[in-house]
């Protein structure tokens, strides 16, 4: 396949940025998207430029961080995968294709692609966690939760954190992932001890964060790679509710 | 409470409660315009808008109509410039069209039109009606001969005609969206939320319309719709 990429380079955090455009001959339909970038890096050292910085780590759909604004779309076109599941396939020869880091005032770009998604760790900090001690593996009986629970809950903790809700949302809201970091925890005995100063502190440091707010148009569930419901955030909202009103 | 009011959730459930309680109120304005369609030469319509005005349970929930619409532009504009600096930089392609109805991403445009239009029709009915008194039982028309002359105009008729289609779109995407934003949706109840919110903005869109297309033929064709049962 012969592919003409318009990439988004920026040195660092102060400059200004531009597009620049590459083409690529002999690409492999086979190849991920990221392996892709990967024989354009290999072309741009050979030719002593600097290659294009892209965040990525497992490139196994399950780390979050393959960041990749593609034709417009949050990891490409294709539905419930990561830029690093995306494969050149879903492209044809002889496209056109606009690369752009995920864009949000909370989500500043550091260089090229990459941005910096810090903004969500302190998000996790001010709430995503259990204090209680869980001790060591009991027994299942132990631990009576519904199937229908616990089915939610795994649902909402497929959430790896990668930013794609932000960046597909027109208002740059983070809802969904917050969400389900508030859902999944809200849904199991384990999450109960603080249940409501969890959903208050996530929701106060989102919004300190600078993210917008959710209009309900749904682009984020459309554009999650692990498929996270809207619920969630009907969720987040009830939890929130009760939290104003208990604390 | 302030906490509540101030965060973002806050702004959306006062929205959701506004733009809900608003659609209260098409349900019983629309039901008042269509007592313009008996026949009587307009008179059901300008006596339950004569009793409305002596109803005090009418006037304190006017009062509440009021403050629901100012507080829905209000959190409308304040959401709206909120989102658009979420985002400094745009993007150089825009895939939300492809994730996304444009109905749902332009509620913010689609809410300055219908505010566009509350304010012109407020001037054009509720001003003479209620504040000025040129239109009403002191004053030298009825309100239904005002709605019929007013309707005479094309350009009214047509930014009428235009304001309701854009309100049963504004509609259709709100309704289910305000259940959302106060938290009430969940996979056995949003089908429905969807579709009542469908149902509404078909009604209301038709109701609405009926009321510029019919009048505006009846001037242009001559045929007395205020009159027809006599
Ligand atoms: C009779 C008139 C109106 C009705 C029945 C109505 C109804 C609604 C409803 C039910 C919602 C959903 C709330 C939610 O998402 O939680 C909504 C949202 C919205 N409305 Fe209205 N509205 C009306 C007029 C207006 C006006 C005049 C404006 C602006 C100037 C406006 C701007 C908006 C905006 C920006 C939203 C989206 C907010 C969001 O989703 O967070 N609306 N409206
Ligand atoms: S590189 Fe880990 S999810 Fe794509």
């Amino acid at each position: 396949m012969n592919i003409t990429l318009k990439v988004w380079r920026q040195k660092n955090a102060k400059e200004a940025g531009n597009f620049v455009t590459y083409r690529l001959q002999d690409i492999s339909p086979d190849m991920s998207f990221l392996e892709m970038f990967d024989v354009l890096n290999e072309q741009l050292i050979g030719k002593g430029d600097e290659p294009v910085a892209f965040d990525h780590d497992c490139r196994e759909g399950i780390c979050g961080m393959c960041s990749m604004m593609i034709n417009g779309r949050a990891h490409g076109p294709t539905r419930g995968t990561t830029t690093c599941q995306l494969h050149m396939r879903s492209f044809n020869d002889g496209d056109t294709i606009v690369v752009e880091p995920w864009r949000a005032k909370a989500f500043p770009v550091i260089k090229d692609l990459v941005v910096d998604r810090t903004s969500f760790d302190r998000i996790i900090a001010t709430g995503g966690f259990i204090s209680v001690n869980t001790g060591s593996a009991q027994d299942a009986n132990c631990l009576p939760v519904p199937k229908d629970d616990a089915d939610k809950a795994f649902a909402a903790a497929a959430c790896i954190g990668c930013g794609a809700c932000v960046a597909a949302c027109k208002n740059a809201s983070a809802m969904l992932f917050v969400s389900a970091k508030i859902s999944q925890l809200a849904l199991l005995p384990q999450g109960q001890v603080e249940r409501e100063s969890r959903a208050l502190n996530m929701v106060k440091q989102m919004d300190e964060e600078g993210f917008g707010s959710c209009t309900n148009t749904g682009s984020c569930e459309a554009e999650c790679p692990k498929e996270i419901s809207l619920e969630n955030i009907a969720r987040m909202n009830r939890e929130y509710f009760m939290a104003i009103l208990k604390k | 409470m302030n906490k509540f009011l101030a965060s973002s959730l806050g702004k959306k459930t006062i929205m959701a409660l506004t733009g809900l309680f608003l659609v209260l109120f098409l349900v019983e304005h629309l039901y008042t315009n269509l007592l313009l369609f008996a026949g009587d030469g307009g008179l059901a319509f300008d006596e339950a808008s004569h009793s409305m005005v002596h109803n005090v349970f009418i006037r304190i929930v006017e009062v509440f109509l009021f403050l629901a619409i100012i507080l829905h532009v209000y959190q409308a504009v304040m959401l709206t410039s909120e989102n658009a600096k979420a985002r400094p930089v745009k993007y150089a392609v825009d895939g939300t069209g492809k994730t996304a109805s444009w109905f749902s991403r332009n509620m913010g445009l689609t809410g300055a039109m219908i505010f566009f239009f509350i304010v012109v029709h407020l001037y054009n009915f509720f001003v003479p009606y209620r504040i000025t008194g040129s239109v009403g039982p002191d004053g030298h028309e009825t309100l239904s001969h005002e709605v019929a002359e007013a309707l005479e105009n094309p350009w009214y008729a047509l930014l009428y005609a235009v304001s309701v289609i854009i309100l049963a779109f504004h509609i259709n995407h709100g309704f289910q969206s305000a259940f959302q934003s106060l938290g009430m949706n969940n996979k056995k109840y949003s089908p429905l939320y969807k579709r009542t919110g469908t149902a509404l903005a078909i009604i209301f869109g038709l109701g609405f319309l009926s009321f510029p297309v019919l009048f505006y033929f009846s001037h242009v064709t001559g045929f007395d719709i205020l009159n027809w049962n006599q």
